[in-house]
Protein backbone atom coordinates (compact mmCIF):
# COMPACT_ATOMS: atom_id res chain seq x y z
CA UNK A 1 0.00 0.00 0.00
CA UNK A 2 1.19 3.37 -0.86
CA UNK A 3 0.37 7.62 -1.30
CA UNK A 4 1.05 8.22 -5.07
CA UNK A 5 1.57 11.47 -6.22
CA UNK A 6 1.33 12.94 -9.25
CA UNK A 7 3.48 15.62 -10.00
CA UNK A 8 2.65 17.81 -12.66
CA UNK A 9 4.86 19.89 -14.70
CA UNK A 10 5.89 22.36 -17.62
CA UNK A 11 8.82 22.63 -19.76
CA UNK A 12 10.59 20.15 -17.23
CA UNK A 13 10.12 22.62 -14.00
CA UNK A 14 8.03 20.96 -11.37
CA UNK A 15 4.55 23.35 -10.68
CA UNK A 16 4.40 24.80 -7.02
CA UNK A 17 0.93 23.15 -6.95
CA UNK A 18 2.88 19.88 -7.56
CA UNK A 19 4.88 20.67 -4.03
CA UNK A 20 1.70 21.49 -2.34
CA UNK A 21 0.35 18.08 -3.22
CA UNK A 22 3.88 16.08 -2.24
CA UNK A 23 3.21 17.93 1.43
CA UNK A 24 -0.33 16.94 1.56
CA UNK A 25 0.59 13.12 0.02
CA UNK A 26 3.42 12.74 2.31
CA UNK A 27 1.31 13.73 5.33
CA UNK A 28 -1.64 11.59 4.10
CA UNK A 29 0.96 8.72 3.66
CA UNK A 30 2.50 9.33 7.82
CA UNK A 31 -0.83 9.61 8.79
CA UNK A 32 -2.10 6.05 7.34
CA UNK A 33 1.10 4.40 8.39
CA UNK A 34 1.89 3.76 4.82
CA UNK A 35 4.95 5.76 2.49
CA UNK A 36 4.34 8.15 -0.34
CA UNK A 37 5.79 7.67 -4.20
CA UNK A 38 5.19 10.20 -6.67
CA UNK A 39 4.89 9.83 -10.78
CA UNK A 40 6.40 12.29 -13.60
CA UNK A 41 5.79 12.47 -16.88
CA UNK A 42 8.02 13.34 -19.72
CA UNK A 43 11.30 15.42 -19.81
CA UNK A 44 12.50 16.71 -16.59
CA UNK A 45 15.24 19.14 -16.11
CA UNK A 46 15.16 19.68 -12.01
CA UNK A 47 16.57 17.32 -9.67
CA UNK A 48 13.86 14.95 -8.72
CA UNK A 49 15.67 13.01 -5.94
CA UNK A 50 15.49 16.57 -4.44
CA UNK A 51 11.60 16.24 -4.16
CA UNK A 52 12.77 13.99 -1.43
CA UNK A 53 12.72 16.63 0.94
CA UNK A 54 8.37 17.06 0.96
CA UNK A 55 8.81 13.81 2.18
CA UNK A 56 8.07 11.02 -0.83
CA UNK A 57 10.29 8.51 -0.71
CA UNK A 58 10.49 7.21 -4.58
CA UNK A 59 9.42 8.77 -7.56
CA UNK A 60 8.41 6.75 -10.69
CA UNK A 61 9.89 8.42 -14.08
CA UNK A 62 8.61 8.21 -17.06
CA UNK A 63 10.40 9.85 -19.79
CA UNK A 64 8.73 8.96 -23.19
CA UNK A 65 8.60 12.31 -26.11
CA UNK A 66 4.67 11.39 -26.58
CA UNK A 67 4.90 12.51 -22.70
CA UNK A 68 6.02 15.95 -23.41
CA UNK A 69 2.67 17.37 -25.07
CA UNK A 70 -0.57 16.77 -22.62
CA UNK A 71 -3.21 14.23 -23.31
CA UNK A 72 -5.19 12.89 -21.02
CA UNK A 73 -6.28 9.74 -22.05
CA UNK A 74 -2.40 9.08 -23.01
CA UNK A 75 -1.34 10.31 -19.80
CA UNK A 76 -4.31 8.24 -17.58
CA UNK A 77 -3.10 4.96 -19.07
CA UNK A 78 0.77 6.08 -18.18
CA UNK A 79 -0.58 6.59 -14.22
CA UNK A 80 -2.13 3.60 -13.97
CA UNK A 81 0.48 1.83 -14.24
CA UNK A 82 2.51 4.02 -11.61
CA UNK A 83 -0.52 3.07 -9.52
CA UNK A 84 0.17 -0.82 -9.97
CA UNK A 85 3.68 -0.57 -9.51
CA UNK A 86 3.42 1.52 -6.20
CA UNK A 87 0.53 -0.71 -5.55
CA UNK A 88 -1.12 2.61 -4.64
CA UNK A 89 -4.19 2.52 -2.65
CA UNK A 90 -4.68 6.81 -2.42
CA UNK A 91 -3.61 8.69 -5.61
CA UNK A 92 -3.10 12.57 -5.21
CA UNK A 93 -3.03 15.38 -7.92
CA UNK A 94 -3.46 19.03 -7.69
CA UNK A 95 -6.75 20.57 -8.64
CA UNK A 96 -5.28 22.35 -11.50
CA UNK A 97 -5.99 22.58 -15.11
CA UNK A 98 -4.20 19.13 -15.92
CA UNK A 99 -5.05 17.83 -12.78
CA UNK A 100 -8.93 18.59 -13.54
CA UNK A 101 -8.87 16.38 -16.61
CA UNK A 102 -6.47 13.60 -15.08
CA UNK A 103 -7.90 12.93 -11.70
CA UNK A 104 -11.61 11.61 -12.91
CA UNK A 105 -10.56 9.82 -15.69
CA UNK A 106 -7.81 8.01 -13.83
CA UNK A 107 -11.10 7.53 -10.99
CA UNK A 108 -13.14 5.98 -13.91
CA UNK A 109 -10.74 3.76 -14.68
CA UNK A 110 -9.56 1.98 -11.24
CA UNK A 111 -13.26 2.58 -10.09
CA UNK A 112 -11.88 4.42 -7.12
CA UNK A 113 -14.40 7.36 -5.01
CA UNK A 114 -12.96 10.72 -5.97
CA UNK A 115 -12.95 14.32 -4.34
CA UNK A 116 -11.77 17.01 -6.06
CA UNK A 117 -11.42 20.52 -4.38
CA UNK A 118 -10.26 18.93 -1.46
CA UNK A 119 -9.29 21.57 1.01
CA UNK A 120 -7.62 19.69 3.96
CA UNK A 121 -6.11 16.28 4.97
CA UNK A 122 -8.81 13.36 4.96
CA UNK A 123 -10.45 12.31 8.27
CA UNK A 124 -9.36 8.55 8.87
CA UNK A 125 -10.35 8.21 12.38
CA UNK A 126 -13.73 6.65 11.00
CA UNK A 127 -13.66 6.15 7.18
CA UNK A 128 -12.30 8.15 4.41
CA UNK A 129 -14.14 11.38 5.05
CA UNK A 130 -12.67 14.70 2.99
CA UNK A 131 -13.38 18.30 2.94
CA UNK A 132 -13.74 19.77 -0.03
CA UNK A 133 -14.85 23.26 -1.25
CA UNK A 134 -18.93 23.46 -2.44
CA UNK A 135 -20.53 26.45 -3.97
CA UNK A 136 -17.85 28.05 -5.62
CA UNK A 137 -16.04 27.91 -2.14
CA UNK A 138 -19.22 29.40 0.24
CA UNK A 139 -19.42 26.28 2.07
CA UNK A 140 -17.56 22.77 2.83
CA UNK A 141 -18.69 18.97 2.34
CA UNK A 142 -17.30 16.24 4.04
CA UNK A 143 -17.19 13.66 1.29
CA UNK A 144 -16.80 10.17 2.44
CA UNK A 145 -14.92 7.87 -0.09
CA UNK A 146 -16.52 4.05 0.05
CA UNK A 147 -14.11 2.47 -2.27
CA UNK A 148 -11.00 0.73 -1.54
CA UNK A 149 -9.02 3.04 -3.90
CA UNK A 150 -9.13 6.81 -3.71
CA UNK A 151 -8.12 9.61 -5.66
CA UNK A 152 -8.07 13.39 -4.34
CA UNK A 153 -7.76 16.70 -6.04
CA UNK A 154 -6.33 19.34 -4.19
CA UNK A 155 -6.79 22.67 -4.11
CA UNK A 156 -4.30 24.72 -5.41
CA UNK A 157 -2.53 27.19 -2.45
CA UNK A 158 -4.94 25.53 0.00
CA UNK A 159 -2.07 23.55 1.57
CA UNK A 160 1.04 24.73 3.34
CA UNK A 161 4.10 23.16 1.46
CA UNK A 162 7.19 22.15 3.98
CA UNK A 163 10.31 21.14 3.40
CA UNK A 164 12.50 19.02 5.63
CA UNK A 165 15.76 16.16 4.24
CA UNK A 166 16.15 13.78 2.60
CA UNK A 167 15.92 12.47 -1.14
CA UNK A 168 13.72 10.07 -3.01
CA UNK A 169 14.87 7.38 -5.06
CA UNK A 170 14.26 8.06 -8.40
CA UNK A 171 13.31 5.12 -10.27
CA UNK A 172 12.65 4.80 -14.27
CA UNK A 173 8.82 3.19 -15.30
CA UNK A 174 8.66 1.54 -17.96
CA UNK A 175 5.59 2.22 -19.21
CA UNK A 176 3.18 1.10 -22.49
CA UNK A 177 3.06 4.75 -23.63
CA UNK A 178 -0.06 4.63 -26.34
CA UNK A 179 -0.25 7.05 -29.39
CA UNK A 180 -2.19 10.11 -28.49
CA UNK A 181 -5.23 11.28 -30.20
CA UNK A 182 -4.84 15.19 -29.68
CA UNK A 183 -2.27 16.36 -31.49
CA UNK A 184 -1.00 19.97 -29.76
CA UNK A 185 -0.66 23.00 -32.53
CA UNK A 186 -0.15 26.13 -30.58
CA UNK A 187 0.99 26.80 -27.28
CA UNK A 188 0.42 30.36 -26.62
CA UNK A 189 1.74 31.63 -22.68
CA UNK A 190 1.16 34.93 -21.62
CA UNK A 191 4.79 35.65 -20.43
CA UNK A 192 6.52 37.87 -17.50
CA UNK A 193 3.46 37.96 -16.11
CA UNK A 194 2.54 35.76 -12.99
CA UNK A 195 -0.06 33.00 -14.06
CA UNK A 196 -3.19 34.19 -11.59
CA UNK A 197 -4.00 30.45 -10.79
CA UNK A 198 -0.61 30.25 -8.81
CA UNK A 199 0.13 33.99 -7.65
CA UNK A 200 0.02 34.31 -4.27
CA UNK A 201 -0.81 38.02 -4.34
CA UNK A 202 -3.61 39.21 -7.11
CA UNK A 203 -4.70 42.92 -7.70
CA UNK A 204 -8.12 43.40 -9.41
CA UNK A 205 -9.38 45.96 -10.98
CA UNK A 206 -13.90 46.30 -11.49
CA UNK A 207 -15.93 48.69 -13.72
CA UNK A 208 -15.10 51.23 -10.95
CA UNK A 209 -11.45 51.82 -12.37
CA UNK A 210 -13.62 53.78 -15.96
CA UNK A 211 -11.72 52.66 -18.83
CA UNK A 212 -8.80 50.05 -19.68
CA UNK A 213 -6.78 52.97 -20.22
CA UNK A 214 -6.12 53.57 -16.52
CA UNK A 215 -5.02 49.70 -15.58
CA UNK A 216 -1.46 51.33 -15.70
CA UNK A 217 -1.48 51.86 -11.57
CA UNK A 218 -2.95 48.45 -11.24
CA UNK A 219 -0.41 46.83 -13.51
CA UNK A 220 2.37 49.11 -11.97
CA UNK A 221 1.31 47.71 -8.32
CA UNK A 222 0.75 44.39 -9.48
CA UNK A 223 4.40 44.17 -10.80
CA UNK A 224 5.45 46.12 -7.56
CA UNK A 225 4.10 43.53 -5.26
CA UNK A 226 5.15 40.29 -7.82
CA UNK A 227 1.16 40.28 -8.24
CA UNK A 228 -1.40 38.81 -10.66
CA UNK A 229 -3.59 41.04 -12.70
CA UNK A 230 -7.36 40.06 -12.40
CA UNK A 231 -10.37 41.49 -13.09
CA UNK A 232 -14.25 41.17 -12.87
CA UNK A 233 -16.98 39.74 -15.21
CA UNK A 234 -18.22 42.84 -17.08
CA UNK A 235 -14.36 44.43 -17.67
CA UNK A 236 -13.38 41.38 -19.24
CA UNK A 237 -16.66 41.34 -20.98
CA UNK A 238 -16.49 45.06 -22.62
CA UNK A 239 -12.71 43.83 -23.33
CA UNK A 240 -11.00 46.54 -21.43
CA UNK A 241 -8.99 43.02 -19.78
CA UNK A 242 -8.85 39.74 -21.21
CA UNK A 243 -10.88 37.58 -20.48
CA UNK A 244 -8.33 34.86 -18.81
CA UNK A 245 -8.08 37.36 -15.80
CA UNK A 246 -11.88 37.25 -15.07
CA UNK A 247 -12.30 35.79 -11.79
CA UNK A 248 -15.44 34.68 -9.96
CA UNK A 249 -18.62 32.14 -10.24
CA UNK A 250 -17.82 32.34 -14.08
CA UNK A 251 -14.75 32.81 -14.10
CA UNK A 252 -11.34 31.53 -12.91
CA UNK A 253 -11.36 30.44 -8.51
CA UNK A 254 -8.86 31.66 -7.18
CA UNK A 255 -7.48 30.95 -3.55
CA UNK A 256 -4.16 33.69 -3.20
CA UNK A 257 -2.65 34.67 0.05
CA UNK A 258 -3.59 38.53 -0.52
CA UNK A 259 -6.47 39.78 -2.85
CA UNK A 260 -6.77 43.79 -3.24
CA UNK A 261 -9.88 44.25 -4.96
CA UNK A 262 -9.92 48.24 -6.96
CA UNK A 263 -13.16 49.38 -7.76
CA UNK A 264 -15.36 46.74 -7.63
CA UNK A 265 -18.50 46.17 -5.68
CA UNK A 266 -18.65 42.86 -4.28
CA UNK A 267 -21.37 41.39 -6.03
CA UNK A 268 -22.16 37.71 -4.93
CA UNK A 269 -21.11 36.28 -8.11
CA UNK A 270 -17.77 37.91 -7.85
CA UNK A 271 -17.43 36.78 -4.50
CA UNK A 272 -17.64 33.08 -5.37
CA UNK A 273 -14.41 33.29 -7.18
CA UNK A 274 -12.27 35.16 -4.70
CA UNK A 275 -13.50 34.32 -1.23
CA UNK A 276 -11.04 31.66 -0.38
CA UNK A 277 -8.63 34.35 -0.26
CA UNK A 278 -6.76 34.54 3.32
CA UNK A 279 -6.62 38.58 2.96
CA UNK A 280 -8.76 40.67 1.38
CA UNK A 281 -8.06 44.32 0.85
CA UNK A 282 -10.74 46.51 -0.84
CA UNK A 283 -10.59 50.03 -2.28
CA UNK A 284 -13.78 51.31 -3.20
CA UNK A 285 -15.41 55.01 -2.82
CA UNK A 286 -18.68 53.79 -2.08
CA UNK A 287 -19.04 52.81 1.99
CA UNK A 288 -22.16 50.33 1.15
CA UNK A 289 -20.23 48.65 -1.62
CA UNK A 290 -21.12 44.91 -0.61
CA UNK A 291 -17.35 43.57 -0.61
CA UNK A 292 -16.13 45.62 2.73
CA UNK A 293 -18.51 42.55 4.44
CA UNK A 294 -15.92 40.36 2.92
CA UNK A 295 -12.82 42.16 3.74
CA UNK A 296 -9.95 42.08 5.90
CA UNK A 297 -8.90 45.12 5.38
CA UNK A 298 -10.62 48.81 3.25
CA UNK A 299 -9.77 51.64 2.58
CA UNK A 300 -13.49 53.92 1.66
CA UNK A 301 -11.55 56.44 -0.39
CA UNK A 302 -11.75 56.99 -4.62
CA UNK A 303 -9.05 54.77 -6.25
CA UNK A 304 -7.55 57.43 -8.57
CA UNK A 305 -5.89 58.87 -5.22
CA UNK A 306 -5.71 56.25 -3.30
CA UNK A 307 -3.61 53.60 -5.51
CA UNK A 308 -0.57 56.33 -6.38
CA UNK A 309 -0.16 56.83 -2.81
CA UNK A 310 -0.16 52.83 -1.94
CA UNK A 311 2.12 52.28 -4.74
CA UNK A 312 4.57 54.91 -3.16
CA UNK A 313 4.48 52.89 -0.10
CA UNK A 314 4.76 50.04 -1.68
CA UNK A 315 8.05 50.98 -2.97
CA UNK A 316 9.36 52.51 -0.16
CA UNK A 317 8.80 49.58 1.64
CA UNK A 318 10.60 47.88 -0.76
CA UNK A 319 13.35 50.10 -1.18
CA UNK A 320 12.45 50.74 -5.13
CA UNK A 321 12.90 54.27 -6.17
CA UNK B 1 -23.06 14.54 -36.55
CA UNK B 2 -24.95 13.82 -33.30
CA UNK B 3 -24.13 16.21 -30.37
CA UNK B 4 -25.12 15.15 -26.78
CA UNK B 5 -24.86 18.13 -24.44
CA UNK B 6 -25.27 17.20 -20.19
CA UNK B 7 -27.30 20.04 -18.19
CA UNK B 8 -27.29 19.79 -14.53
CA UNK B 9 -29.38 22.16 -12.45
CA UNK B 10 -28.07 24.16 -9.65
CA UNK B 11 -29.65 27.17 -7.34
CA UNK B 12 -29.65 30.22 -8.51
CA UNK B 13 -26.27 31.94 -8.11
CA UNK B 14 -27.24 34.41 -5.41
CA UNK B 15 -28.94 31.38 -3.38
CA UNK B 16 -28.57 31.80 -0.07
CA UNK B 17 -26.78 28.59 1.57
CA UNK B 18 -27.76 27.26 4.29
CA UNK B 19 -27.96 23.28 5.69
CA UNK B 20 -30.70 21.51 7.43
CA UNK B 21 -31.17 18.04 8.91
CA UNK B 22 -28.44 18.50 11.14
CA UNK B 23 -25.86 19.99 8.59
CA UNK B 24 -26.58 17.02 5.76
CA UNK B 25 -28.58 18.59 3.40
CA UNK B 26 -28.97 21.86 1.19
CA UNK B 27 -31.66 23.54 2.50
CA UNK B 28 -33.63 24.15 -1.04
CA UNK B 29 -36.17 26.49 0.52
CA UNK B 30 -36.99 29.03 -1.31
CA UNK B 31 -33.93 28.59 -3.89
CA UNK B 32 -34.59 29.10 -7.64
CA UNK B 33 -32.87 26.66 -9.99
CA UNK B 34 -31.26 27.80 -13.08
CA UNK B 35 -29.68 25.73 -15.65
CA UNK B 36 -26.01 25.46 -14.55
CA UNK B 37 -24.03 28.60 -15.84
CA UNK B 38 -21.51 26.79 -18.02
CA UNK B 39 -24.02 23.79 -19.89
CA UNK B 40 -25.96 27.08 -20.33
CA UNK B 41 -23.79 29.66 -21.44
CA UNK B 42 -21.02 27.47 -23.08
CA UNK B 43 -21.45 24.19 -24.05
CA UNK B 44 -25.32 24.20 -25.19
CA UNK B 45 -25.11 27.72 -27.18
CA UNK B 46 -22.04 26.27 -28.91
CA UNK B 47 -23.72 23.07 -29.47
CA UNK B 48 -26.55 25.13 -31.33
CA UNK B 49 -24.54 27.15 -32.95
CA UNK B 50 -22.38 23.65 -34.63
CA UNK B 51 -26.03 23.06 -35.35
CA UNK B 52 -27.15 26.15 -36.74
CA UNK B 53 -23.86 25.67 -39.23
CA UNK B 54 -24.82 22.54 -40.05
CA UNK B 55 -28.56 21.95 -39.90
CA UNK B 56 -28.40 18.23 -40.27
CA UNK B 57 -26.78 17.72 -36.78
CA UNK B 58 -28.84 16.10 -34.03
CA UNK B 59 -28.51 17.79 -30.69
CA UNK B 60 -29.77 16.22 -27.93
CA UNK B 61 -29.60 17.22 -24.65
CA UNK B 62 -29.27 14.83 -21.02
CA UNK B 63 -29.60 15.28 -17.28
CA UNK B 64 -29.75 12.89 -14.68
CA UNK B 65 -32.04 14.08 -11.94
CA UNK B 66 -35.32 13.66 -10.73
CA UNK B 67 -38.69 15.00 -12.15
CA UNK B 68 -37.87 18.32 -10.35
CA UNK B 69 -35.43 19.33 -13.22
CA UNK B 70 -38.18 19.00 -16.02
CA UNK B 71 -38.69 22.97 -15.79
CA UNK B 72 -34.79 23.34 -16.39
CA UNK B 73 -34.64 20.46 -19.38
CA UNK B 74 -37.50 22.19 -20.93
CA UNK B 75 -35.89 25.60 -20.39
CA UNK B 76 -32.60 24.30 -21.96
CA UNK B 77 -34.65 22.93 -25.10
CA UNK B 78 -36.07 26.85 -25.22
CA UNK B 79 -32.51 27.32 -26.46
CA UNK B 80 -31.93 25.08 -28.76
CA UNK B 81 -32.10 21.26 -29.82
CA UNK B 82 -34.19 18.75 -31.03
CA UNK B 83 -34.94 16.45 -27.74
CA UNK B 84 -33.83 15.92 -24.07
CA UNK B 85 -33.33 12.76 -22.31
CA UNK B 86 -33.57 12.44 -18.48
CA UNK B 87 -32.54 9.80 -16.76
CA UNK B 88 -34.57 9.09 -13.73
CA UNK B 89 -31.91 8.59 -11.08
CA UNK B 90 -30.74 11.20 -8.25
CA UNK B 91 -27.54 10.70 -6.68
CA UNK B 92 -24.71 12.84 -5.77
CA UNK B 93 -22.31 10.61 -6.58
CA UNK B 94 -20.11 11.50 -10.01
CA UNK B 95 -19.26 8.50 -10.80
CA UNK B 96 -22.79 7.01 -10.70
CA UNK B 97 -23.92 10.14 -12.73
CA UNK B 98 -21.21 9.64 -15.36
CA UNK B 99 -22.03 6.13 -15.55
CA UNK B 100 -25.63 6.95 -16.26
CA UNK B 101 -24.23 9.82 -19.34
CA UNK B 102 -21.98 7.19 -20.85
CA UNK B 103 -24.80 4.82 -21.16
CA UNK B 104 -26.86 7.10 -22.96
CA UNK B 105 -23.88 8.24 -25.14
CA UNK B 106 -23.01 4.68 -26.04
CA UNK B 107 -26.14 3.27 -27.06
CA UNK B 108 -27.05 7.13 -29.23
CA UNK B 109 -23.74 6.89 -30.68
CA UNK B 110 -22.76 10.78 -30.41
CA UNK B 111 -19.71 11.98 -32.17
CA UNK B 112 -19.39 14.54 -29.56
CA UNK B 113 -20.01 14.84 -25.53
CA UNK B 114 -20.13 18.45 -24.15
CA UNK B 115 -20.30 19.12 -20.59
CA UNK B 116 -20.04 22.91 -18.71
CA UNK B 117 -16.22 22.92 -16.89
CA UNK B 118 -18.02 22.21 -13.64
CA UNK B 119 -21.31 22.43 -11.35
CA UNK B 120 -21.03 25.43 -9.75
CA UNK B 121 -23.07 23.80 -6.12
CA UNK B 122 -20.91 20.89 -6.21
CA UNK B 123 -17.48 22.33 -7.97
CA UNK B 124 -16.66 18.95 -8.96
CA UNK B 125 -15.08 19.59 -13.15
CA UNK B 126 -15.20 15.33 -12.98
CA UNK B 127 -18.52 14.34 -15.06
CA UNK B 128 -16.68 15.15 -18.41
CA UNK B 129 -13.46 13.36 -17.36
CA UNK B 130 -14.91 10.42 -15.85
CA UNK B 131 -17.37 9.90 -19.42
CA UNK B 132 -14.35 10.32 -21.47
CA UNK B 133 -12.55 7.34 -19.46
CA UNK B 134 -15.77 5.06 -19.43
CA UNK B 135 -16.39 5.56 -23.69
CA UNK B 136 -12.70 5.31 -23.67
CA UNK B 137 -12.58 8.28 -25.85
CA UNK B 138 -9.87 11.75 -26.10
CA UNK B 139 -10.80 14.36 -23.55
CA UNK B 140 -10.11 18.21 -23.56
CA UNK B 141 -11.25 19.78 -20.44
CA UNK B 142 -11.66 23.44 -19.99
CA UNK B 143 -11.99 24.62 -23.55
CA UNK B 144 -12.70 28.10 -24.43
CA UNK B 145 -12.89 27.29 -28.06
CA UNK B 146 -14.27 24.86 -30.78
CA UNK B 147 -14.11 24.76 -34.37
CA UNK B 148 -14.98 21.60 -36.36
CA UNK B 149 -13.75 21.11 -40.08
CA UNK B 150 -15.63 18.01 -41.41
CA UNK B 151 -14.67 15.35 -38.59
CA UNK B 152 -12.04 16.79 -36.91
CA UNK B 153 -12.02 19.71 -34.30
CA UNK B 154 -10.05 22.42 -33.23
CA UNK B 155 -9.97 23.05 -29.67
CA UNK B 156 -8.65 25.78 -27.69
CA UNK B 157 -7.67 24.90 -24.09
CA UNK B 158 -6.58 26.82 -20.79
CA UNK B 159 -3.53 26.09 -19.22
CA UNK B 160 -2.01 27.51 -16.20
CA UNK B 161 -0.48 30.86 -17.58
CA UNK B 162 -2.03 30.92 -21.23
CA UNK B 163 -3.60 28.51 -23.57
CA UNK B 164 -2.71 25.88 -25.70
CA UNK B 165 -4.33 24.88 -29.60
CA UNK B 166 -5.08 21.41 -30.48
CA UNK B 167 -6.70 19.24 -33.03
CA UNK B 168 -8.80 15.71 -32.71
CA UNK B 169 -10.59 13.48 -34.63
CA UNK B 170 -14.50 13.16 -33.35
CA UNK B 171 -15.30 11.26 -30.87
CA UNK B 172 -14.56 13.12 -28.64
CA UNK B 173 -15.85 14.36 -24.82
CA UNK B 174 -15.28 18.34 -24.15
CA UNK B 175 -15.67 20.51 -21.38
CA UNK B 176 -16.77 24.11 -21.62
CA UNK B 177 -16.00 27.68 -20.42
CA UNK B 178 -15.83 31.25 -21.27
CA UNK B 179 -14.82 31.54 -24.45
CA UNK B 180 -16.87 29.05 -26.22
CA UNK B 181 -19.68 31.32 -27.13
CA UNK B 182 -22.02 34.23 -25.72
CA UNK B 183 -24.86 33.96 -23.30
CA UNK B 184 -28.05 33.83 -25.28
CA UNK B 185 -31.69 34.40 -24.07
CA UNK B 186 -34.57 32.09 -24.92
CA UNK B 187 -37.16 34.19 -27.43
CA UNK B 188 -40.76 33.51 -27.41
CA UNK B 189 -40.86 31.04 -30.20
CA UNK B 190 -38.02 29.20 -28.42
CA UNK B 191 -40.04 28.39 -25.35
CA UNK B 192 -43.22 27.91 -27.53
CA UNK B 193 -41.42 24.95 -29.29
CA UNK B 194 -39.75 23.82 -26.29
CA UNK B 195 -43.04 22.31 -25.06
CA UNK B 196 -43.55 20.16 -28.10
CA UNK B 197 -40.49 19.10 -28.49
CA UNK B 198 -39.19 15.26 -27.24
CA UNK B 199 -38.17 14.71 -23.41
CA UNK B 200 -37.81 11.28 -22.93
CA UNK B 201 -37.52 9.98 -19.47
CA UNK B 202 -35.09 6.80 -19.39
CA UNK B 203 -34.43 4.44 -16.00
CA UNK B 204 -30.79 4.71 -14.75
CA UNK B 205 -28.30 1.47 -15.51
CA UNK B 206 -27.42 -0.52 -12.41
CA UNK B 207 -23.96 1.75 -11.61
CA UNK B 208 -21.92 1.79 -8.19
CA UNK B 209 -21.92 4.53 -5.75
CA UNK B 210 -18.10 5.15 -4.54
CA UNK B 211 -18.53 8.49 -2.12
CA UNK B 212 -21.09 9.78 -0.13
CA UNK B 213 -21.64 13.25 1.61
CA UNK B 214 -21.53 12.97 5.26
CA UNK B 215 -22.00 16.71 5.98
CA UNK B 216 -21.99 20.05 5.08
CA UNK B 217 -20.00 23.45 7.14
CA UNK B 218 -20.09 27.27 6.31
CA UNK B 219 -16.27 28.61 7.07
CA UNK B 220 -16.01 30.89 9.87
CA UNK B 221 -17.31 33.93 9.61
CA UNK B 222 -14.93 36.84 9.03
CA UNK B 223 -13.94 38.95 11.98
CA UNK B 224 -14.98 42.44 10.14
CA UNK B 225 -13.22 44.84 8.17
CA UNK B 226 -10.54 47.08 9.80
CA UNK B 227 -11.04 50.46 7.68
CA UNK B 228 -8.00 52.68 7.01
CA UNK B 229 -8.70 56.29 6.21
CA UNK B 230 -8.50 57.30 2.19
CA UNK B 231 -5.57 59.99 3.68
CA UNK B 232 -3.44 57.47 4.93
CA UNK B 233 -2.50 54.59 2.51
CA UNK B 234 0.71 54.10 3.82
CA UNK B 235 -1.31 52.72 7.13
CA UNK B 236 -2.61 49.93 4.99
CA UNK B 237 0.71 49.09 3.41
CA UNK B 238 2.17 48.94 6.94
CA UNK B 239 -1.02 46.66 8.41
CA UNK B 240 -0.13 44.27 5.39
CA UNK B 241 3.64 43.86 6.17
CA UNK B 242 3.43 43.92 9.98
CA UNK B 243 0.53 42.62 10.61
CA UNK B 244 -1.23 40.48 7.83
CA UNK B 245 2.68 39.41 7.20
CA UNK B 246 1.28 39.38 3.19
CA UNK B 247 3.80 41.93 1.62
C1 LIG C 1 -25.08 34.12 -13.30
C2 LIG C 1 -24.12 35.26 -13.09
C3 LIG C 1 -22.76 34.99 -13.04
C4 LIG C 1 -21.84 36.03 -12.83
N1 LIG C 1 -20.51 35.72 -12.74
C5 LIG C 1 -19.64 36.72 -12.43
C6 LIG C 1 -18.24 36.43 -12.26
O1 LIG C 1 -17.79 35.30 -12.43
N2 LIG C 1 -17.41 37.43 -11.89
C7 LIG C 1 -17.85 38.73 -11.70
O2 LIG C 1 -17.03 39.58 -11.37
N3 LIG C 1 -19.14 39.02 -11.89
C8 LIG C 1 -20.05 38.06 -12.25
N4 LIG C 1 -21.35 38.39 -12.45
C9 LIG C 1 -21.72 39.82 -12.45
C10 LIG C 1 -21.91 40.40 -11.06
O3 LIG C 1 -23.24 40.17 -10.65
C11 LIG C 1 -21.64 41.91 -11.06
O4 LIG C 1 -22.45 42.54 -12.02
C12 LIG C 1 -20.17 42.28 -11.35
O5 LIG C 1 -19.30 41.53 -10.54
C13 LIG C 1 -19.95 43.77 -11.12
O6 LIG C 1 -18.66 44.14 -11.52
P1 LIG C 1 -17.93 45.40 -10.87
O7 LIG C 1 -17.90 45.24 -9.41
O8 LIG C 1 -16.66 45.57 -11.59
O9 LIG C 1 -18.87 46.59 -11.33
P2 LIG C 1 -19.93 47.45 -10.50
O10 LIG C 1 -20.91 46.58 -9.82
O11 LIG C 1 -20.41 48.49 -11.44
O12 LIG C 1 -19.08 48.13 -9.35
C14 LIG C 1 -18.14 49.13 -9.55
C15 LIG C 1 -17.69 49.57 -8.18
O13 LIG C 1 -16.66 50.53 -8.30
C16 LIG C 1 -16.85 51.53 -7.33
N5 LIG C 1 -16.21 52.75 -7.83
C17 LIG C 1 -16.62 53.59 -8.82
N6 LIG C 1 -15.74 54.56 -9.01
C18 LIG C 1 -14.75 54.38 -8.13
C19 LIG C 1 -13.54 55.07 -7.84
N7 LIG C 1 -13.17 56.17 -8.51
N8 LIG C 1 -12.77 54.59 -6.86
C20 LIG C 1 -13.12 53.49 -6.14
N9 LIG C 1 -14.24 52.79 -6.39
C21 LIG C 1 -15.04 53.22 -7.38
C22 LIG C 1 -18.34 51.66 -7.17
O14 LIG C 1 -18.67 52.18 -5.90
C23 LIG C 1 -18.79 50.20 -7.34
O15 LIG C 1 -18.87 49.53 -6.08
C24 LIG C 1 -22.29 37.36 -12.68
C25 LIG C 1 -23.66 37.63 -12.75
C26 LIG C 1 -24.57 36.60 -12.95
C27 LIG C 1 -26.04 36.93 -13.00
N1 LIG D 1 -26.76 15.27 -12.96
C1 LIG D 1 -26.21 15.64 -14.11
N2 LIG D 1 -26.83 15.40 -15.28
C2 LIG D 1 -26.28 15.77 -16.47
N3 LIG D 1 -25.08 16.37 -16.56
C3 LIG D 1 -24.41 16.62 -15.43
C4 LIG D 1 -24.93 16.27 -14.14
N4 LIG D 1 -24.04 16.68 -13.21
C5 LIG D 1 -23.02 17.25 -13.87
N5 LIG D 1 -23.23 17.22 -15.20
C6 LIG D 1 -22.36 17.76 -16.28
O1 LIG D 1 -21.01 17.69 -15.87
C7 LIG D 1 -20.44 18.99 -15.74
C8 LIG D 1 -19.46 19.04 -14.60
O2 LIG D 1 -20.10 18.70 -13.39
P1 LIG D 1 -19.29 18.38 -12.05
O3 LIG D 1 -18.29 17.36 -12.39
O4 LIG D 1 -20.32 17.89 -11.09
O5 LIG D 1 -18.69 19.69 -11.62
C9 LIG D 1 -21.63 19.92 -15.63
O6 LIG D 1 -21.31 21.23 -16.09
C10 LIG D 1 -22.66 19.23 -16.52
O7 LIG D 1 -22.42 19.50 -17.89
Amino acid sequence: MSVLIYIDQAEGHVKKASLEALTYGAKLAAQLGTTAEAVVLGTVTEDLAALGKYGVKKIHHVSNDTLNHFDAQVFTGVIAQAVTAANADVVIFSNNVDGKALAPRLAARLKAGLVTGAAALPDTSNGFVVKKTVFSGKAFANVAINSPIKVIALNPNAFKIEAGEGTAEVAALNATVEASKVKVTQVNKVTGEVPLSEAEIVVSGGRGLKGPENWGMIEELAHLLHAATACSRPVADVHWRPHHEHVGQTGLAIAPNLYIAIGISGAIQHLAGVNRSKVIVVINKDPEAPFFKAADYGIVGDAFEVVPKIIEAVKKLKGVA
Amino acid sequence: MKILVCISKTPDTTAKIAFTDNNTKFATDGVQWIINPYDEWYSLVRAIELKEKDPSTVLHLLTVAGAEADPIIRKALALGGDEAIRVNADSQDSFYIATQIAEVAKQGNYDLVFTGRETIDYNGSSIGGMVAELLNLPYVALATKFDLNGTTATITREIEGGEEVCEAALPLVVSCQKGMAEQRIPNMKGIMGARTKPLKVVEPAAADTLTSIAGFELPPAKAGVKLIPADNPAELVRLLHEEAKQI
